[in-house]
Parts: structure tokens; sequence; C-alpha cells
């Protein structure tokens, strides 16, 4: 298979609920690497349930084989049930953590910036804040974007968690 | 009780009347218990012979096939084993031993991680971690291998669990919330199926394995007789539908019958039925059928629109589907279409010219073998030409008389499967249609059929060549036979007498009808028949890898 140029493909958010076995990662993980695909972000979450997990997958793919991709997660066996959340009404949260290169004359703007994304200031050394900020993805992309230019020297992605909205 | 004990209990539970396999350290306490258990043990001469053999016993009786081997190097063996009968659906449970749980990881002696090298092979796949999931498992890997889609399912058992003690349960329930197939065709997408039917002009079915494996053939027959449609078979559907029928068009793909191409691509209505639509029988998907609409009958979802888009799909079992089709169908008119499809079959012929300076044609010897057992017999293939020659000049009328490597093409195959071919139906005749290279694969399996006496034959094409890489050397690689000349071979002859099996040599014409006579008379012991066969000889028709069915060749063509 020729290698996908991922920029131009559309991107998918498939929450897929799966017994808390162990290999289930791996099951899954590897139906996206078999195809090619670089999954952009993965979540391994606990639920209200001790023995069900729930895996966010975001993708980059064409419609086809996102939906070749379903039909074969619903095949194994530990996967209980796959929900396409992608252009459906859902709430979602990331979590970031940025460290900022920060000079003092640089400093209090930065807090400031950091007051109106509603984040915590995780750490403090004499040359950088690490600040941590919890949204939905657009909430994360754009603190991340007016952070630039003061120097990002170190950035973590959760990757996401979506629920279905009632 | 002992964690080996269990097992062997868990397997009187499921009724396995035939396992395969091969001792190793870490399964010693298995063996153990499997000295006195009640069914039979056969000890391949391989790992691999142990899993083809059973995928051969699975796939000639409709059981599930069951295997044990060593951690290490008995697991690897199995690998392509299992990657065969993952790639056609076939039902196998396979045992492997692994280090006890706290060297697991740790690079011990005869340690590889399994469950990870098969997870891409396997339907599902268990590393048993508590003892007490012991006999939970297994009843859900039968339970999983044999129903919805069949396939391979591997248990990876750590010694001292075989060495631990627990109290014998076995479930009587499965409790699989992420493991529900669906059997029944929904019936708003059966009605408009029907209705595509009755009006379609040109309706062509083609049916795959899963008609075979569903146990679907008097269904589709039925549903043949009402709707008076032709029907083609993919390469593993050979036998759902008896090839002497008018309807028959054979089978379809790269070296299917002219009819039977020419008809897919000419139909307004394609019906897939237990197939999956493989690039060997698509050729180019751009071109694949274009004026077709499609229904498409499988019990696996993910088959389905998989390769080529689906009209209406129905997410059923075969046998089910089409029971509850032939119910409710109307025939369709197609009294033109069915005198068309007459007159492509008189006019277009499977051939192939006799003459090779007194060399026998390979594919005369599938025709007489096909005459000498009146067409009842088993017949298993290795790959390549052979593979071909025995699909296309035998005419299989029964369902599980065709036992072949499909998706995978595993060279190696067809001999080991013949053997667990017997044990299933010691009743048939089971010949192992082969090619010199293949049978070489896994010729040591020769002692096994000695020891069980299982009266197998090996009919070898023998052309001194790796005869389907030479053709396609010889047609798009400026016939460059860059190392597929094998006639530096064994005595086969001799070879057979060695292992104590009956063996002969073919030269000529005259001499076949009379070797098949020889070897059917024989009954206690392997035949090897070395057929030497006309060395150049190609498989035509042939639509070249990846072009579509107008690129059709029919014939040698005269350089």
């Amino acid at each position: 298979m020729a290698m996908l140029n991922t920029d131009n493909l559309k991107q998918y958010v498939i929450s897929v609920k799966v017994e808390n076995r162990f290999g289930v990662l791996a099951r899954v993980a590897s139906l996206f690497s078999a195809r090619g695909y670089n999954i952009d972000s993965l979540t391994v979450s606990a639920t209200e349930q001790e023995d069900v997990s729930i895996m966010t997958i975001v993708v980059r793919g064409d419609d086809r084989v996102i939906e070749q991709v379903k039909k074969q997660l619903n095949k194994l066996i530990d996967v209980i049930k796959v929900s396409d959340h992608t252009g459906i009404p859902t709430v979602e949260r990331e979590l970031v953590m940025v460290k900022v290169n920060a000079p003092p004359n640089k400093r209090s703007e930065i807090y400031q910036l950091g007051e109106i994304f509603r984040a915590d200031i995780a750490d403090i050394s004499p040359r950088t804040v690490t600040l941590g900020v919890k949204g939905d993805p657009e909430h994360i992309d754009n603190f991340i974007e007016l952070l630039k230019p003061y120097g990002i020297k170190e950035l973590m992605r959760t990757g996401r968690v979506s629920l279905l909205k009632e | 009780m002992k964690g080996a004990d269990i097992i062997v209990e868990s397997l009187k539970k499921e009724k396995v009347e035939c396992m395969f396999g091969y001792p190793g350290g870490v399964v010693i306490p298995i063996f153990h218990a499997l000295h006195n258990a009640p069914f039979k043990f056969v000890l391949t001469r391989h790992e691999q012979g142990a899993v083809h053999a059973a995928d051969g016993y699975a796939r000639a009786s409709g059981k599930t096939g069951v295997v044990i081997a060593t951690s290490g190097p008995g697991a690897t063996n199995c690998v392509t084993g299992i990657a065969t009968a993952h790639m056609d659906s076939v039902p196998l449970v396979v045992f492997t031993g692994q280090v006890k749980r706290e060297q697991i990881g740790n690079d011990a002696f005869q340690e590889v991680d399994i469950t990870g090298i098969t997870r891409p092979i396997t339907k599902h796949n268990y590393l048993v971690q508590d003892i007490r999931d012991l006999a939970r498992i297994i009843k859900e890997a039968f339970y999983i291998a044999s129903t919805g889609r069949p396939g391979p399912v591997l248990i990876d058992v750590p010694v001292d669990i075989s060495n631990g003690e627990y109290k014998f349960l076995y479930p009587e329930t499965i409790n699989l919330r992420g493991y529900k197939p669906v059997y029944e065709g929904h019936p708003g997408q059966v009605k408009k199926a029907c209705q595509l039917i009755a009006s379609s002009k040109r309706p062509v079915i083609y049916a795959g394995g899963g008609v075979v494996i569903s146990n679907a053939t008097k269904e589709l027959r039925e549903f043949v007789k009402k709707t008076g449609i032709p029907v083609t078979t993919t390469l593993l559907g050979l036998g759902a539908f008896p090839e002497t029928d008018p309807l028959a068009l054979e089978m379809l793909g790269m070296h299917g019958t002219y009819y039977a191409n020419h008809a897919v691509n000419e139909s307004d209505l394609l019906i897939a039925i237990g197939a999956r639509f493989d690039d060997r029988v698509t050729g180019k998907i751009a071109e694949f059928i274009p004026n077709a609409k499609v229904i498409h009958i499988d019990i696996d979802p993910a088959s389905v629109s998989k390769n080529v888009l689906v009209d209406v799909p129905i997410v059923g079992d075969c046998k089910r589907v089409l029971a509850g089709m032939t119910e409710i169908v109307t025939a369709p008119e197609i009294g033109e279409w069915q005198a068309e499809i007459e007159k492509l079959k008189r006019e277009n012929p499977l051939t192939y010219d006799m003459n090779d300076g007194g060399r026998i044609k390979p594919q005369h010897v599938v025709e007489e073998i096909y005459r000498q057992t009146n067409g009842d017999a088993i017949i298993c293939t290795e790959v390549g030409q052979n593979q071909m020659w025995a699909a296309q000049f035998y005419k299989y009328t029964q369902p599980r008389t065709f036992i072949s490597s499909g998706g995978l093409g595993t060279m190696g195959y067809g001999f080991p499967a013949a053997i667990g071919a017997q044990l299933a139906r010691p009743d048939k005749r089971v010949i192992d249609i082969a090619g010199d290279g293949s049978i070489q694969m896994n010729i040591q399996e020769l002692i096994v059929a000695v020891q069980h006496r299982l009266p197998v034959i090996i009919a070898i094409l023998n052309n001194g060549f790796l005869g389907m890489v030479r053709q396609w050397q010889q047609i798009f690689w400026e016939k460059r036979y860059s190392h597929t000349c094998i006639d530096f071979a064994p005595d086969f002859v001799k070879l057979a007498e060695a292992y104590g099996a009956a063996g002969f040599r073919i030269e000529t014409y005259d001499e076949v009808i009379p070797a098949l006579q020889q070897a059917l008379a024989i009954t206690d012991r392997p035949i090897v028949l070395d057929f030497r066969v006309s060395r150049e000889e190609n498989v035509y028709p042939m639509v070249p890898a990846g072009q579509s069915f107008k690129e059709i060749i029919m014939r040698e063509l005269l350089a």
C-alpha cells in the first residue's frame, strides 16, 4: 500500500468500548498499523464499569477505509461496541502540559494568557513556566498557538476523551 | 486436578475424536495426560504438518481441528498453518506450550510471544494466566473457532498452569458480550434482493467457500432450481454446485473458465454468496462487472463492500438466507441469457493440446483421475499449476471434496491436509494432486501416512520446474527462468519405498490408466505416483494479475 498523505484526509473520532483485559490495546492498535494508518491520538480510559475500558481513537483516513476499520474492530472478540463520534454532537476534553520560555519581562504576559485559558501553573523555574490546560481540542489548539511566540520547550497532549451528548 | 488433565477433560467434553501435534519440553505435562486420552492422537513429523493435517481434517469433516505444539520453535512452526486456516476460515483450536509465567518476557529457553505473533492471523487467541480460567478459555475457543465466520483460535498455556491444580468445572454456557454472530438475514434486505433478482435479465451467482462452510449446498441447489440462474464458484467454492449441471459455469477468476468470466463480466446482477471478491477473482477492480448490481450474502460484515461496493448487503448465514430467499423469490425471465451461456460453454471449453512428443500432459492426468475415481474422491492440492489444473479438469459435484489453500496459497499444504482428510473420511479415496516443488515442502509426513496405513495417493505432476512462477517468467519476464528449474530432484519412487509407501513412475500416456488403477487397488499404505509430465505446459485461460477480463489469454501465443 502506498503511503497515505494524511494531511488531506478527514479526521475521525472513534470510541471503542472494550473488555478491560491485557492485550486488547495491542489488538486494537494493530488493526490501524496493519493498514498503514497513523493514529493521531489514542486514549484508554477507565469507565463506570470496572471490567470495561473505552478507547478514544483519533485517526485520519477516507470513509471507505475507516468503515472497514470499524468493521474489523467489531470483529475483535474483546471489543464490545464501536461508536463513530465523527461529526455528531459530543463533549470532548483533553489535557495539555506546555513548558514555555519565560524570561522575567514576559512572565506576567504568560500568566495572563494562562488565566484566560484557565490554566494551572504546574511548575516555575528561573527560565521557564509549565502550564496545564484542559478543554476541548480547539481550546487546546488556540492555547498552544498563542504560546508559540514565547518558544515552547516541551509539550505533551493526552489525546481526547469523547462522550456523546444526551 | 492438574491443568494438563483439565485440558484433556475439556477436549473430551468437546467430543474431540482426533488431535494432531508434536511434543516438546513445556508440553510434557499435557502429553503425559494425553497418553490415556480416549481419542486418536496423530504425531506428525513437523508442527506445520500437524496444523495442515488438522485443517484438512476440519475441511473434510466440518468439525474443528485440534493441534498441540510446544513453545518457541514448536509454536512458530505452526504459524504458516494457522495463517492458512485463517485466510480460508477453517475452524482450529491450537494449543501451544509456554514457559512458566514468572519467566515470560525474560527470553527464556524456547520462549516466543506466540500470542503476539499470531494476533493478526487468528480469529482470537489467549495466554492463560490463571488456572481458574483454563476450562472457560477452552470452551470459548471451541465456540469462537466454529461459529460465525470460522477460524483458528490459539491457546498459549504456560507450563506451570499445566502443572497447577484446580477443580475441573466445564462451563455450561458462554458469555461473550463482544461476540454475537448474526445468522438471520435482514428480512427487508432479503426482500430487496429478491426484487432485484426477479427483474434481472442477466444474473449470475458467484458462490464461494462460505457455501461449503455453512453446509448450504442443498439450499443453493434449490435456489438455482427455482430461479434458473447460472452459477460460478470460486476456488474454495468448488463442489458447492455440481459442475456437471448445465447451469454450472465452473470456476471464475485468473484461471477460471472463459464462460464464467465472460458471464460475470456481462451480467446485470451478481449474487455473491459466501465469497469475498478476492483480487484473483476480480482482476482490475475498476473494470470488474461494469454493468452489474451486486447482492452480497456473507456472515462476515467486514467482507461486505470491502473490495467491491455492494447494492444489497445481507449479513447472515448462507444456509438460512438462501433457504429464506428460495421461499419468496420469483424466477426471473432469463431464457435468452441461459441460451447465451449454453452457447458460450459449448464454444469455449477448457482445452489443451495432448501432443508434446509423447510426454504426458498434466491436464490429462487430472482428467484421468476424475474418470478412474468416478469423480467420487476427495482431491487435495498443493499450490501452483497443479492446483489450477486440479481445479479446472476434475469435475466437483459434492462439497468438502476439494481441499486447497486458497487465500494464503501455501505450498506444502496439500499432502498433510490429505492425511487429515483421510482420517476424517476413511470411506473416501483421498488424492493429493501435487507438484514436484510443493511435495518436497512437507514430504516428511509420508511416514505418518505409512504408520497410520492411510492409502492417500500423491499424484505428482512432475515437470522439473516451479511451474507457476516459471509460467510468469515465460510470459511476463522475458523467459528468464531464474531459479525455477528443479530437475535436480530426488527419485520419488525410491523415496516412497524408503518410507514404506508404494511408488510408481509414469512416463507415457499408456501407463497412466494402469498406474491409477494399481494405486486405487492399494488400500493399506500411501502411494506416490511420479507423473513425468510436459515440462513447459502453461495454465490457461489466464487473466494477467491486476488486469481486466478483456486481457484474458486463452492459449499459448506462438513465439
